[in-house]
């Protein structure tokens, strides 16, 4: 059983969803995004997504690209991402990585599922690497315990939720709008009906992403999702004048959402 | 170990793919469905020539340029002129098939992505033409140096958006054009201009621009009576050399160039050749060399022009490089303005600075082909967008703008003229 099999088990065993939290290795540069992830942990979050800040975030918003670019000015290099995990494994959260997959193609599938193991991270979340083109990585993972997670979206049909699911270990990441990412007004009735669909083909956990920005929301994806994934309004937290203080804040709100508290 | 690659639907050897989010995939399948139902179906077939014909005014001619073939050691050259279509590219010639198609699928909006502005100008023109919704991005960068483009895409009705991240320039209008289309795909569809992006758009557009080749196999048997030696293109994103080079690819005595942007030299590293300093990679939805660093982050491009302005190149072009199919080469900004200049002087003719790195291209390998030999250029398009860039590339404007003459006649003698009139 992986970590991440563990963490959910846990969280069910509670009554409870998880609090998945993400965060840009870097941002706003090294030190601080270590000290990010340790309060995170710390106020709350049972896995940590470590995001790669990437030149050309085609998925994101203008929160996590403007996030990514400001990583990137500050010096981020790839292997910064393995220190991150490092950090937030030894603050007791579940590390998995989110990464766009030029990164990794070119650090080398291998060599990157090799280094992930080893700074303790538990998976990969690779939002525009579908199964369908993930065969070297899927093997890389498997010989190493890692966790491929990919994602599926409204548009995906009965057919694709199976394959995609099939191909997941650990979660399924439930892209619940059409759109990029960024905080919303309103969690849309979308992310309900589409976590019915997956749960028809899969028993994997399914965590709910895009969009949440407060406890009162996260406790609403609670009610039918098995994680709650926050990212943005958790990187506009950072992003402020008292960033650790903020963050450490609003995750203890999302803490209490996930408990429906 | 030489086998060559398998090519299958979706994939140009280890090129191609779809490198997307998983959301976009329905629409793709979609799109794939539909233009493979597209092709097969007479009418449309019917539809799209008689928009070619009767709109964009194909075929295009094919022009002798013997003034200029003077310059390049031997060939005989002649030009494909996709600059006198309609709009002014050949962009114009997958804008309309995809266009048709976003009817055929029921979407009320197309959005494109644009550098030089002439794919967003053929977007905004088919827009209105078939009565959709229309919206562009643009880098920044691109909408200051190409703004004539930009006025043009807004008198034709549609909303032209400048995008101010990353570099400003193309490849960030596509990273915003596909957040849009995840976004509002149920009612838009995203009409990429070059053969790059995901399966099926390097195959479709490169489908849609199989018809320079053939007319220009076609007109040229007729002149010549026999295959050119050589096909020379520019190579952005790859669709108007891939358009040309389709016609040629089973031909191993035709001799297929690809050039690309080599801005201010491969060695100052401010250029966008793809195969000179680019490693394979993903960009944009496809597997194929990527202008990259040691950690897999895209790097800026520079040239002088901007359709050639863009970090990665159709997969297609990547496999015709790994099999050594098609040759490609950087030609530099002193270069391709060179052979603008020349072409201008010679021939009347005002090329793309775009088009312009073909003919630098054509100008190089002139003198290795010689003396009875045939060379084909595309000549992608024509340059009055091109015309600011130009004028201060060769010192006609000041740094404002303003145009310096070559001499004033004096008011004196004007009035003199005038009193002089025909009457007197
Ligand atoms: C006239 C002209 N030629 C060439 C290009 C480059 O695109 P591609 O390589 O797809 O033909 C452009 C792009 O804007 C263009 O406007």
């Amino acid at each position: 059983m992986s970590v991440l099999d563990d963490v959910f088990t846990r969280c069910g065993e509670e009554g409870r969803s998880a609090l998945v939290g993400y965060l840009p290795a870097g941002y706003p540069d090294l030190p601080t995004s270590l000290e990010a992830v340790r309060t995170l942990a710390r106020a709350g979050a049972d896995v940590i997504e470590v995001g790669v800040p990437y030149t050309d975030p085609l998925m994101d918003g203008p929160v996590l690209e403007r996030a990514a670019s400001t990583a990137l000015r500050a010096g981020f290099r790839l292997k910064d991402v393995f220190t991150v995990v490092e950090a937030a494994r030894d603050a007791g959260a579940v590390p998995v990585v989110m990464t766009y997959w030029n990164p990794v193609l070119r650090y080398g599938v291998d060599r990157f599922a090799q280094d992930l193991a080893d700074a303790g991270g538990a998976g990969l979340i690779t939002p525009d690497l579908i199964p369908d083109e993930a065969g070297a990585w899927r093997s890389a993972a498997e010989e190493r315990g890692l966790a491929p997670v990919f994602l599926v979206a409204p548009s995906s049909t009965d057919d694709r939720l199976r394959s995609t699911t099939q191909a997941c270990r650990g979660f399924v990441y439930v892209a619940s709008t059409m759109g990029v990412t960024g905080v919303r007004a309103s969690v849309g009735s979308d992310a309900e009906r589409l976590v019915e669909r997956t749960r028809a083909v899969t028993d994997l956990p399914l965590c709910v992403g895009l969009g949440v920005s407060t406890g009162a929301q996260a406790a609403q994806v609670a009610a039918f999702a098995d994680g709650v994934i926050v990212g943005s309004a958790l990187v506009r937290a950072l992003g402020g004048e008292d960033g650790l203080k903020d963050l450490e804040h609003l995750t203890h709100q999302l803490a209490e959402g996930v408990r429906g508290v | 170990m030489t086998a060559t690659p398998r090519t299958t639907t979706d994939r140009f050897g280890d090129f191609g793919g779809r490198y997307v989010p998983e959301a976009l995939v329905a629409a793709l399948d979609e799109l794939d469905a539909a233009r493979t139902e597209a092709m097969a179906d007479p009418d449309f077939r019917a539809e799209l020539d008689r928009l070619q014909r009767d709109y964009t005014g194909r075929p295009s001619p094919l022009t002798e340029v013997p003034r200029f073939a003077a310059h390049a050691g031997g060939p005989r050259i002649f030009l494909k002129r996709e600059d006198l279509n309609h709009t002014g590219s050949h962009k114009i010639n997958n804008v309309l098939g995809q266009a048709l198609l976003a009817v055929r699928m029921g979407k009320r909006r197309v959005i494109a992505e644009t550098g030089a502005g002439q794919h967003g100008v053929a977007t905004a023109t088919a827009a209105a033409l078939l009565g959709l919704e229309c919206t562009v991005y643009m880098g920044q960068v691109d909408t200051e140096r190409q703004a004539l483009n930009v006025a043009r895409m807004r008198l034709l009705g549609a909303e032209v958006v400048a995008v101010p991240t990353g570099s400003g320039t193309l490849k960030d209008a596509i990273n915003e054009a596909m957040r849009d289309w995840v976004t509002n795909v149920g009612h838009t569809h995203y009409l990429l201009g070059t053969v790059t992006g995901p399966h099926p758009f390097p195959t479709m557009v490169r489908d849609f621009h199989a018809v320079i080749g053939q007319e220009a196999r076609k007109q040229l048997d007729d002149v010549v009576g026999g295959l050119p030696d050589a096909v020379c293109a520019c190579v952005g994103g790859g669709s108007n050399a891939i358009g040309i080079f389709h016609a040629f690819r089973d031909e191993p005595s035709v001799a297929l160039w690809g050039f690309e942007a080599g801005g201010d030299g491969i060695e100052s590293g401010r250029h966008a050749a793809r195969f000179s300093g680019g490693q394979p990679g993903v960009l944009h939805g496809a597997s194929t060399y990527v202008l990259q660093d040691a950690d897999g982050q895209t790097l800026e491009t520079h040239s002088v022009s901007a359709g050639l302005d863009y970090p990665s190149i159709g997969p297609e072009h990547a496999f015709l490089h790994d099999s050594g199919l098609a040759r490609y080469a950087p030609v530099t900004d002193d270069e391709a303005m060179e052979a603008f200049r020349l072409l201008c002087r010679t021939e009347g003719i005002i090329p793309a600075i775009e088009s312009a790195h073909a003919l630098a291209g054509a100008l190089r390998i002139g003198p290795e082909l010689g003396e009875g030999t045939v060379l084909l250029v595309n000549l992608s398009g024509r340059g009055d967008k091109d015309v600011d860039t130009a004028a201060r590339w060769f010192g006609l404007v000041d740094d404002e703008g303003q145009a310096r003459v070559d001499g004033e006649a004096g008011p004196g003698d004007a009035d003199a003229d005038h009193e002089q009139g025909p009457d007197a």
